[in-house]
């Protein structure tokens, strides 16, 4: 408070330029702070460790027999597992891709052909898709048909028909053996 | 309020339809604000980010929190292991309850010393007695949340204060649980009243600082402001002002909060609610201490009042008493720097009020007893015997004639302990 | 000088009342613990030859039901390891397909499996008493690891002459009433440490209790290390804020 001197023009000039060097570089500072402060708010709203702990699946796939369908819950979604049938996986083949409206082979949407893994919910606005017990209807495609906007999915869980835009989604997994896999 | 023309065109016209930007401007920057303001009028500013704060971290925590009986505790420690950067923002709402306090009787203690009730200061100094008491039951509410052992005792205690109202006392209380103990009922309106106080404390803030721009600041000469050689505006000197009194602050809030966050707490509430098994050592968070402290000190019936009833009624008196200040001191000097007497008093009071919390913590026996009684004793002498009494005996030394003169040292009659700071 | 008269005389009430509280019980002996202090972390080794203790000897009677076994990778166990210990516990789960309630092996996710179903169980096997929860004790009793460590080393053969202890309890120093319904549950060799620790009953104590203050924090060692951070940069801060509340008042004084 005592280097207070405005003597002189020049001098006067200098005190200002320390300001605002000394404004400018203590908010750059305090806005970083304030940045790095407003991190643990947005990263509590995240999925804690206890959520994260069960985002792994496991499933027995020995009960379900050719031609049956279960649904498991991953992640708080449901998972379509189909033993497809021998006419399933040919038909889920015998598809021209490049005219479907999200080319995918059926080779690309599978680990083992007899083995489709999908997640149940329908692309276009989130519902569940009918198909899985005997009585559903299967839609057009004979796989999965969408009662609420009518999006109709065939044995690849390939979006055929209707207002999807992509097909079912296939969750990451992988088998831990010949009767056992692991979604997540 | 001059209509002050925007250069930005955007805020131009915003602010023709909406003057949220003048009056910004006006309560924000341009605000005449007097050069003298000390250290102790930077606790206004922070207790209102203190609420900011605790609005912040309250919201995001009831995310994660379940006010059921069965899982309140479980889930509180699950914020504070699984939950992202959950022991933080526990850790800040727990601790930020004891630095509201803090803050907010320092501002008090500063209103009592530099005369900051009288008038025209009257409705603001009110105002400040009823946040007062919406900030005492949030906290009370909110320290029941985690059901740990002395959430629920402590709930429980101090709701069985209102069976001591004649013949509609019992009925109340099972009224405020909801049932016929503290249960779910009473943790899931206490959990919806703690969220919902807060908002109303914010407009209670907004009204008290509506009444603080209509009145101005006080400061501490206690004098009036006589003209623009006593103010400065508000922009840049207190606001800078008060962001490095909020630096210091945050240094001692989060050094608690990070290495001691444990420290105002107590251990029992580590231990989920046991409504079978009472702690051996029931007491409320160190910030009710001093009411607590009155509310036992009452052990004995007048005419037919019980002692009971008597306890509750100091206590709760204890509080409404500062409804009455303005009219208790009739001393004309607002400032006790000018006061020689009052100056001297204030600080027994501060002592007096520090005693009484000490007395809280412990259990009533022995020489606790007569100890409370006496704090008690004075804490309501000081209000009601000796503040009026003052008014009259007291001989007031000479004002300056401005917050000016004083300030650069040419004032009249001013002793040399009026210009410090 | 007033002030300071009256701020001095205050201060010997706080400091004689101070005394006064802690007269009432026995002074627990303080240790020097690696974790207490502003940078201090808790050892791996001894957190894991702490959980040995605890998994040894007082989980048969005592639950933390807040720790989950995934945890115990925070401690420096693999996830292998994690998963075998989880093995050897059975939770329920269910109902399956046909309604029904089964048991399947714990996993890394589960919560500690409690030694007894409820409180009344738990009573019921030893004498009336109900071994509290331990996740949370070093933070839950006044003196925290001090104290648990003065508990698990303060059992006294005989209790003192004139002091009727009762059928079934046992003499210990440090508890509230001398009077506990848990036997000495550590003796000398009790565990066999896995990294060849001798295990006297200091060793095993202190090692408990550094697992059990873990348990009780778990998020210590990264708090503190933000706090330092934090500290750092609000000191800089705060010295910029002085530096410029400095230069805008110079006008002004």
């Amino acid at each position: 408070m005592a280097d207070s001197t405005l003597a002189s023009p020049h001098a006067a000039d200098d005190e200002e330029t320390r300001r605002d060097f000394l404004l400018i570089a203590t908010s750059t500072v305090a806005a970083v702070g304030t940045a790095f402060a407003a991190w643990p708010f947005i990263d509590s709203l995240n999925p804690a460790r206890d959520t994260l702990a069960v985002a792994i699946t496991g499933v027995d796939l020995s009960p379900i027999a050719v031609g049956q369908a279960i649904t498991v819950i991953w992640q708080g979604k449901p998972v379509f597992i189909r033993h497809r049938t021998a006419a399933e996986i040919t038909a889920a083949r015998d598809v021209n891709v490049d005219q479907l409206p999200d080319p995918q082979p059926d080779s690309a949407r599978v680990e083992k052909p007899e083995w489709l893994v999908v997640v149940g919910v329908c692309t276009h606005l989130g519902c569940i898709p009918l198909g899985q017990r005997p009585t559903d209807a299967k839609g057009d495609y004979g796989g999965w048909f969408c009662p609420c906007h009518g999006s109709h999915y065939d044995s690849s869980g390939r979006i055929r028909k209707g207002p999807a835009p992509a097909n079912l989604a296939v969750p990451p997994y992988r088998f831990l053996d010949d009767n056992r896999i692991e979604i997540g | 309020m001059d209509a002050k023309t925007w250069k930005n065109p955007i805020i131009a016209w915003v602010d023709k339809r909406l003057p949220i930007f003048t009056m910004m401007q006006h309560d924000l920057v341009d605000y005449p604000t007097p050069r003298n303001l000390n250290y102790w009028w930077n606790f206004g500013s922070l207790a209102g980010i203190v609420l900011v704060i605790m609005i912040a971290t309250g919201v995001v925590l009831a995310m994660h929190y379940t006010p059921h009986t069965q899982h309140a505790f479980e889930s509180v420690e699950r914020i504070m292991r699984d939950v992202n950067y959950g022991w933080l923002l526990r850790y800040l709402h727990m601790n930020g309850a004891s630095m509201f306090f803090i803050v907010v009787y320092i501002h008090m203690f500063r209103g009592l010393y530099y005369g900051s009730y009288k008038a025209p200061r009257e409705l603001l100094w009110q105002i400040g007695v009823i946040i007062l008491l919406a900030m005492m039951a949030t906290a009370f509410m909110g320290y029941v949340l985690p059901w740990g052992q002395m959430s629920y005792w402590g709930a429980k205690v101090i709701t069985n204060l209102f069976s001591a109202i004649p013949l509609v006392g019992d009925a109340i209380v099972t009224w405020l649980w909801g049932g016929f103990a503290v249960d779910n009922p009473t943790l899931n309106r206490f959990f919806a009243l703690h969220y919902l106080l807060p908002f109303l404390l914010f407009a209670l803030v907004f009204l008290h600082l509506v009444a603080l721009h209509t009145s101005k600041s006080n400061n501490p000469l206690g004098i009036d402001v006589k003209g623009p050689q006593d103010t400065i505006p508000f922009t840049p000197y207190y606001t800078v002002k008060d962001m490095f009194g909020l630096g210091a602050f945050l240094i001692f809030y989060l050094a608690f909060v990070f290495f001691a966050p444990n420290f105002f707490g107590e251990p029992d509430n580590y231990i989920k609610a046991n409504p079978m098994q009472t702690p051996p050592h029931i007491v409320p968070e160190w910030y009710f201490l001093p009411f607590y402290a009155i509310l036992r000190a009452i052990t004995f019936d007048i005419l037919f009042i019980p002692a009971k009833l008597l306890g509750v009624i100091a206590m709760f008196a204890a509080v409404l008493v500062l409804l009455f200040l303005p009219w208790l001191d009739r001393s004309a000097v607002r400032s006790a720097r000018f006061r020689p007497i009052y100056k001297q008093v204030f600080w027994l009071f501060v002592a007096d009020c520090i005693l009484l919390g000490v007395v809280g913590g412990h259990p009533p026996e022995g020489v606790w007893v007569p100890l409370g009684q006496a704090a008690t004793a004075f804490y309501f002498a000081f209000f009601l015997v000796i503040m009026p009494l003052l008014s009259f005996i007291e001989r007031p030394r000479p004002l300056p004639s401005s917050i000016s003169a004083a300030v650069t040292g040419k004032g009249v009659g001013i002793s040399a302990h009026g210009v410090a700071e | 000088m007033k002030r300071k008269t009256l701020a001095a005389a205050f201060a010997t009430l706080l400091f004689t009342t101070g005394a006064a509280v802690a007269s009432e019980a026995p002074k627990l002996p303080a240790q020097s613990w690696s974790f207490s202090g502003t940078f201090g972390t808790f050892g791996r080794p001894d957190l894991q030859r702490g959980f040995q203790v605890y998994k040894q000897i007082c989980s048969s009677c005592h639950a933390a039901h807040l720790l989950a076994y995934r945890n115990l990778t925070d401690i420096g166990f693999t996830p292998q390891q994690v998963t075998d210990f989880a093995a050897d516990f059975e939770v329920e789960d269910g109902p399956n397909d046909e309604g029904e309630m089964f048991t399947r092996k714990a996993v890394a996710a589960d919560r500690f499996v409690k030694p007894f179903p409820n409180e009344a169980a738990a009573r019921a096997a030893n004498n009336g008493a109900y071994p509290p929860d331990l996740s949370l004790m070093t933070k839950a009793r006044v003196g925290g690891p001090d104290y648990v460590y003065a508990l698990l080393t303060g059992y006294k053969e005989e209790p003192p002459a004139g002091f009727a202890l009762m059928e079934g309890m046992h003499y210990n120093e440090y508890f509230p009433g001398h009077q506990v319904a848990m036997a000495p549950p550590l003796s000398e060799g009790g565990v066999d440490y896995a990294d060849g620790t001798t295990a006297t009953v200091e060793q095993m104590a202190k090692d408990v209790v550094t697992f059990l203050s873990w348990a009780a924090e778990p998020e210590m060692e990264v708090r503190k290390r933000l706090g330092v951070k934090v500290m750092i940069f609000l000191v800089a801060l705060t010295a910029l804020l002085f530096a410029l509340k400095r230069k805008i008042w110079s006008d002004v004084h």
